[in-house]
């Protein structure tokens, strides 16, 4: 059966540079479909994580599975193969300033398929209308907020219609409106096209209202301290720091109703 | 199921029926591969369709097991083509993931671009030109001012420059480029000295080479060759420092807290480039020098007689008229390659296009000094 195998599987993963060892001998999967977050405290190792995961490091040691091949070892066509199946949002959204967004959201079809322009361009633009932002096609991202570049990274890194989305710090700079209407897009979807989504974040509000499953790096120990579904975990993990960094989540987000 | 199949869109089937109804069935796997081999013709046998009949054309998607982004671009696509031959479509069997991927295609039916700042037209974008151009020089001028101001106060209180900086730079610029500026001025010795001793041989004056090259060298090639490797090295790499500091907004983190960047980001970079130019003439000075010797060693000049006829031939007016010329360009390349930085614009290639403009700038205006050198040491009589 092809749906209950995980999209990801991390086995025995430890990650550093040189001589420092950031996180040792993590293993988790990530099932089709879930929105996946995975959680940490400044310098813990996420965004370390998700490169480790899309290819762009070696890990010290481990495999990871992506979309059933192993994105570690594999090389050339292979790694293409699997890079192609995957789309991935920087933090910054990394769009191409020289472009206009309808250039930079066509580039991967350009690269990937044969597709006559025509079909491309209303490729990218409905792309762009997924993520709001059909009128400003013919725009340089340099003249529309960051927000906008942010919903525009996603329309980029979702064009091929990944199995994967991977998201690093999404709502990251963003006013608390914008990240909502961002956590309703990643929602959207996650529930309607059926994509999986792996999202680094520390953004406690949005991880409750979206994320399925978490993980929790500790920096400390150098592993996962937890992980499961972010309001089960509140209630009732009993290791500390994941009690401080959730609960803090929790009035944050009382103080936001109430206000 | 066969997963490479799958993946290559070879699940995709379409059949076409024109009687009783005009009706175009779709089954499979509608993915971007699948709509890459079926783009044009399936458009195609659409049309025909519709050609071929009076009444309505029947889609029939219900078959569809997926249909990712590019298949919803062809049945949008598809409709539309019908609809062209002035035929109505009926949609049949839209569910699901047809419908989520369909949604925006329909949206975007309705959608107005929106508009870019209005441009107005060719008179007022002529005259936004031209002031621009107003604009820029102003700004030339301000900076230029800011420096004097700045190189002013320096003199006068020398304990406000920031001095660690400053040799910092001054190494970067003038220590670290000795290797090229040994490669470069002894070849432009060795060059200069081939090329003259050809001549001179005819008449037997191989000696003169001596007098040729150091006169030469010391009064306009050493300076000069010295101003473009500096303008190459440091002027761009300037640039580029406070284009980048510009873009991360660093420049402006510095003016909110009292900061002021021409003296706390070009004094630094100007009083190196002043500090290092001389030296580095100096030193191109005595390495083509070097280079020129070597090669008349092989026209029978020993090194005695060839650096007895340098010292005859050069005057101290031709070492500082080349000292100082070279100063003037360390200034003018080291405060170009920092106004071009500080003007840079926002994004990436913005920093680009700073350096590529504090070199271009700075060559033209050692060209163009140095044009004005000539006239002026020739009227001063020096």
């Amino acid at each position: 059966m092809a749906s209950a195998e995980p999209v990801i599987k991390v086995r025995d993963l430890t990650m550093g540079f040189g001589d420092f060892v950031l996180m040792r001998d993590l293993n988790f999967d990530v099932q089709r479909g879930e929105i996946f977050v995975i959680l940490g405290g400044s310098g813990s190792g996420k965004s370390t994580l998700l490169k480790h995961m899309i290819g762009l490091y070696t890990p010290q040691n481990g495999h990871i599975w992506v979309a059933g091949a192993d994105i570690t070892t594999a090389e050339g066509k292979a790694r293409e193969a699997i890079l192609r199946r995957v789309g991935v949002m920087y933090q910054m959204g990394a769009l191409f300033g020289s472009m206009t967004l309808l250039e930079n959201v066509r580039l991967p079809l350009e690269v990937h398929t044969d597709l006559p322009r025509e079909a491309m361009d209303a490729i990218a633009r409905a792309r762009l209308q997924l993520v709001g932002l059909g009128e400003f096609a013919d725009f340089m991202p340099s003249e529309i907020s960051g927000g906008m570049q942010k919903r525009a990274a996603i329309a980029r890194a979702m064009v091929l219609d990944p199995e994967v989305l991977f998201l690093d710090e999404p709502s990251a700079g963003l006013d608390p409106i914008t990240s909502a209407e961002l956590d309703q897009l990643i929602l959207r979807l996650a529930r309607s096209l059926d994509m999986t989504i792996v999202i680094v974040s520390h953004e406690l509000a949005s991880i409750f209202a979206i994320a399925d499953r978490v993980i929790m790096l500790d920096k400390e120990s150098k592993g996962i301290v937890a992980e499961g579904n972010p309001a089960t975990l509140r209630d009732t993990s009993d290791h500390p720091w994941v009690q401080r960094f959730l609960q803090r989540a929790d009035s944050a987000d009382s103080e936001e109703r109430s206000t | 199921m066969d997963k490479q199949a799958a993946d290559s869109g070879q699940t995709f089937r379409y059949d076409a029926t024109a009687s009783p109804d005009a009706c175009l069935q779709l089954s499979g796997r509608l993915d971007v591969h699948a709509v890459e081999r079926v783009w044009s013709p399936l458009r195609r046998r659409a049309r025909e369709l519709a050609e071929g009949t009076q009444a309505a054309v029947t889609l029939d998607v219900g078959d569809l097991e997926y249909c990712d982004g590019a298949g919803a671009a062809l049945l949008h696509a598809l409709e539309r083509d019908i609809e062209r031959a002035g035929r109505q479509v009926e949609l049949v069997g839209v569910q699901g993931l047809v419908e989520e991927q369909l949604t925006p295609y329909r949206e975007l039916e309705t959608v107005e671009p929106a508009r870019h700042e209005t441009r107005g037209g060719l008179l007022a974008q002529s005259l936004e030109a031209v002031s621009r151009v107003g604009q820029a020089a102003y700004s030339q001028f301000g900076f230029i001012g800011e420096l004097t101001r700045a190189l002013g106060s320096a003199v006068l209180n020398p304990r406000q420059v920031r001095w660690g900086d400053t040799f910092r730079v001054a190494e970067a610029a003038g220590f670290q480029a000795l290797p090229i500026v040994s490669l470069i001025a002894f070849l432009l010795g060795v060059i200069l000295a081939f090329q003259s001793a050809i001549a001179m041989r005819q008449f037997g004056g191989e000696i003169f080479v001596a007098n040729l090259v150091a006169v030469s060298l010391f009064r306009e090639l050493g300076p000069l060759m010295m101003a473009i490797l500096l303008a190459g090295r440091s002027g761009a790499a300037f640039a580029a420092e406070i284009g980048t500091m510009k873009v991360n907004e660093e420049v402006n983190a510095l003016k909110t807290m009292g900061l002021d960047p021409v003296r706390f980001l070009v004094l630094p970079k100007v009083l190196a480039g002043i500090l290092v130019a001389p030296l580095l003439a100096l030193y191109a000075n005595m390495i083509g020098l070097l280079g020129a010797a070597v090669v008349m060693q092989g026209f029978g000049i020993p090194w005695t007689a060839f650096f007895n006829q340098v010292t005859v031939a050069l005057d101290l007016s031709d070492l500082f008229t080349g000292l100082f010329k070279a100063l003037i360009f360390g200034l003018l390349i080291a405060g170009v390659g920092c106004l071009r930085g500080l003007q840079t614009a926002s994004g990436a290639a913005a920093v680009g296009i700073s350096t590529t403009s504090a070199v271009v700038t700075s060559i033209i205006l050692i060209v163009v000094f140095d044009g004005l050198f000539a006239v002026l040491f020739y009227h001063m009589g020096v």
